[in-house]
């Protein structure tokens, strides 16, 4: 397998994007991306959206990007997992790449979701719909349920959850590309509607449109297009059980922990060696579930992390340095290549306000459904 | 729902069919072709008892269109005493109650209807048990 690395990013602001549409923000993220790098073509497209044709009632994704992008005739891939589309066409391209398929990989991930579809129903397509949606279940519902399962096991609060929400804000506070990008106090979330119990309006992401993409190639060509390059150093991605019923601990995301052992194995690091994490803080559970699984929190302390600055800039491993999903944005297709282009910028030095001083390893994970899909990758600074 | 489809889910969702392997004995809701424990390919098809307890919950008060005028309402991951899991509303009782280790009982119900001019649509619900 050859070495892989990004070496050009772009993304769209993350946000209610009633001026662009689907295509329009694909071009944006893509055309910046090629930007970056200074490149003209790709040899490769992978690009990552859940549900073009039940947002918008566009499918067929690949060749009307590649097309629009004035790149008609290259070699184009729609990949869907849900939530961790961005994430798994990232994976697609790495591989790509890696296999001497392709030298140049565009991989990108987009969504429009404010264009006027029934939002809560399109998501909750990726749930079990003969098991779980049939009955009327919805996604703040499946994560409330691994809330509820979650502090019914373990020593953590309400308060806990919201401490992520409040941690998340303040980062978001600080990128300008961010949905919300301003801080909220413990009190405004924890007093803010209930939507699922124990889950409150500030304890989800948002509905957002957006997308991001990223520029792959063999790390030996990469000084073709940055002076600063980011290699991939390992890539892992796993399923779980469907339906949050048919699985024995319903607070244990065992997709989330495989795919992060593959990666970490695949890199030859470990969970104490990365200094800068993004991760799938769909709900403020969530990304305590995620923590515990890749390793960076003990089983029934990822809880306490966000309170106790752990995870927080500055703190030993901060998480979601980005804003997170929460505050950022959640255009979900977009979202795993978004991730991976804040680790990029933190491990450049470019992520201003936001920089993990010394950061040279950093991990993304993205996960699809509620958890049933989950895909790892590990960053070095070269 | 196409009716095709709903009328393929009945024996699970009006009887509450699941199905048992025949190699390792796992039980699961509903029968599938291939044993999720073992990969084994024999299932004797099996009716779970009306009985489960209540392994995590929820209120969803903010629900899909179909479910607008329940809201709020509980939904729970309940356990039969075959070990099979299966999400259901929990109903005739404040929502709110609904917590891990409540037992319930399994009554069949009208869990949607398909718009104004379609079918009904029937299934399971939960109710507190003794």
């Amino acid at each position: 397998m050859r070495e892989v690395a990004v070496v050009g990013a772009g993304m769209t602001r993350f946000g209610e994007l009633w001026q662009s549409s689907l295509r329009d923000l694909f071009v944006e993220a893509a055309l910046e991306a090629l930007t970056s790098a200074g490149a003209d073509h790709v040899d490769d497209i992978y690009v990552g959206n859940m549900s073009g044709g039940q947002f918008v009632g566009q499918e067929h994704l690949g060749p009307l990007f590649a097309d629009h992008l004035g790149m008609a005739g290259v070699p184009v891939t729609r990949v869907e997992s849900a939530c961790a589309s961005g994430g798994v066409a990232l994976r697609a391209g790495f591989m790509a790449v890696a296999s001497g398929m392709s030298d140049l990989v565009l991989a990108a991930g987009v969504e429009k979701m404010t264009d006027g579809a029934d939002v809560t129903n399109v998501l909750a397509t990726a749930a079990d719909q003969e098991t779980e949606a049939y009955h009327g279940i919805t996604f703040p519902g499946l994560y409330a349920m691994i809330a509820r399962a979650y502090l019914d096991t373990h020593a953590a609060t309400e308060e806990d959850l919201a401490w992520v929400a409040v941690k998340n804000h303040r980062h978001g506070a600080l990128n300008p590309k961010a949905q919300f990008q301003r801080e909220v106090t413990l009190e405004q979330v924890m007093t803010s509607t209930m939507v699922a119990d124990p889950l409150r309006l500030l304890h989800c992401s948002p509905v957002s449109d957006g997308a991001a993409a990223v520029l792959l190639c063999p790390l030996d060509q990469a000084k073709q297009y940055t002076d600063r390059p980011v290699k991939i150093l390992g890539s892992g991605l796993a399923s779980a059980p469907m339906a949050l019923a048919a699985r024995e601990d319903p607070a244990f995301l065992d997709a989330v922990a495989k795919s992060a052992d593959r990666a970490y194995r695949m890199a030859g690091v470990k969970a104490d060696d990365i200094r800068v994490a993004e991760v799938h803080d769909c709900f403020s559970i969530a990304e305590i579930c995620c923590i515990e699984a890749i390793g960076v929190a003990c089983r029934g302390e990822g809880a306490q992390a966000a309170r106790v600055g752990l995870t927080a800039l500055g703190g030993r491993i901060p998480v979601n340095t980005s804003g997170g999903l929460k505050s950022k944005g959640h255009p979900v297709g977009a979202t795993g290549i978004a991730q991976a282009i804040e680790i990029y910028e933190q491990l450049r030095g470019e992520a201003g306000e936001r920089q993990v001083e010394g950061a040279r390893l950093g991990l993304t994970q993205n996960m699809g459904g509620s958890g049933a899909s989950s895909v790892v990758h590990i960053f070095q600074g070269v | 729902m196409p009716s095709p489809r709903y009328w393929r889910e009945v024996p699970n969702r009006y009887r509450l069919e699941a199905g048992r392997c025949a190699a390792c004995g796992k039980v699961t809701f509903p029968a599938r072709r291939v044993c999720p424990e073992c990969r084994g390919t024999e299932t004797e098809p099996m009716a779970l008892s009306r009985t489960a307890k209540v392994v995590t919950s929820t209120v969803i008060r903010v629900p899909p269109d179909d479910f607008l005028m329940e809201a709020p309402y509980a939904m729970a991951v309940v356990e039969t005493p075959e070990g099979a899991r299966l999400m259901t509303q929990v109903v005739d009782c404040d929502p709110e109650a609904v917590l891990p280790g409540m037992n319930v009982a399994l009554e069949f119900r009208l869990i949607r209807k398909e718009g104004h001019g379609g079918i009904r649509c029937y299934g399971h619900k939960a109710v507190p048990a003794g």
